[in-house]
């Protein structure tokens, strides 16, 4: 199978610069979201749409990120 | 290619396509988020997974020997077989299997030029069978820990400044703002950085495709931070995959004679009573 209907778009979540990269392979959605800096892939998630799979990711990765914190150097 | 010098560690997608059922090459992917392989993979690669299997799950420290042997039988590999190693954040833990396999002294192993990103962007095959192999008898060699750092040796290269100590961290991790990659967990106790190390992100060793930089670029970019090969270099990040990337990038692709990855990293110093931290 060849992956489909690829995309990839940077965006904020939670106040960091993410990216959202989503593909089909057969029935399935796949996304995964990476930080920008260092480019860790840390949320991920598929369903049946896209929609499904990016919500589904995005609300993981959200919560993720809501527990870094930011110290003053 | 990197290089032109020391073409043989690399292969390039093209050429995955074209050889990954040979016989007497075996492709690996390892992530750093384990289900990836799961998502769809290089039709017939097999997967590792680097929390369970590239370990010791009751010692921090790197696979044993025993159980090495017994990983690589499994998956249908020999010594004399060729390994291909790919994996997705441009190959973090591709590189971490590839220092090892290499502490263990197996003598052709590759890693695929950028990686799953690579592979996925050029719309390329995927499959989601998970292959198995005839089982094939392995035997390492003594590991080289010539190839490794620990504590003591990191703590001299501070005191005695012997080596030069390359932090691969992002900025914010290497000043302290952050204490671990953004939506990743914190596994230390203080920010910032190892005295006296030079910060040089791993990224800045890759293109925007995934593949490495050229030999050129890369031999610039150390060399603006005075880092030539003419001493030793111990890499390190936070658990040692990123800094194996680089560890790679200097041993293998810039040809540095005495490359150290620390991969105790810092969740070990950031951790360590009394250890001294830098804040820019």
């Amino acid at each position: 199978m060849k992956p489909e209907e690829q995309s990839r778009r940077q965006q904020e979540l939670a106040g960091w610069p993410v990216t959202i990269e989503t593909y089909r392979l057969g029935d399935v959605y796949h996304c995964t979201i990476a930080n920008v800096d260092p480019g860790a892939r840390f949320a991920r998630a598929d369903g049946a749409t896209r929609e499904e799979a990016e919500s589904r990711a995005i609300e993981k990765a959200t919560r993720y990120l809501a527990q870094t914190r930011r110290f003053t150097t | 290619m990197a290089t032109q010098t020391l073409p043989s560690v690399l292969v390039t997608t093209d050429w995955v396509a074209q050889h990954a059922t040979d016989a007497a090459v075996r492709v690996v992917e390892v992530d750093v988020d384990t289900t990836s392989y799961d998502q769809g993979h290089v039709p017939g690669a097999a997967g590792w997974n680097w929390t369970t299997e590239l370990c010791d799950t009751l010692v921090r420290d790197i696979i044993p020997v025993k159980k090495l042997e017994e990983l690589l039988g499994k998956t249908g590999i020999d010594n004399k077989t060729s390994i291909v190693l790919y994996g997705d954040n441009n190959n973090w833990f591709a590189a971490w299997a590839f220092w090892q396999l290499k502490i263990y002294g197996h003598e052709d192993v590759r890693i695929m030029d950028g990686g799953r990103k690579k592979w996925l962007a050029e719309g390329r095959d995927l499959s989601t069978d998970k292959p198995s192999f005839p089982a094939k008898t392995y035997k390492a060699s003594g590991a080289d820990l010539s190839l490794r750092a620990f504590l003591p040796e990191v703590q001299r290269a501070v005191a005695g400044k012997k080596a030069a100590l390359v932090d691969v961290r992002s900025p914010q991790e290497f000043t302290g703002e952050i204490l671990a990659p953004p939506g990743l967990p914190e596994t230390c106790q203080r920010g910032g950085h190892i005295p006296g190390a030079k910060s040089i992100p791993w990224g800045k060793n890759c293109n925007e495709d995934g593949t490495f930089k050229s030999f050129d670029e890369l031999k610039a970019l150390y060399a603006a931070q005075g880092i030539t090969g003419d001493q030793p270099v111990i890499a390190y990040c936070r658990i040692g995959e990123r800094s194996s990337l680089t560890w790679f990038t200097m041993k293998h692709l810039l040809g540095f004679k005495d490359v150290r990855n620390y991969d105790g990293s810092w969740t070990e110093w950031g951790n360590l009573v009394g250890a001294q931290v830098e804040k820019p």
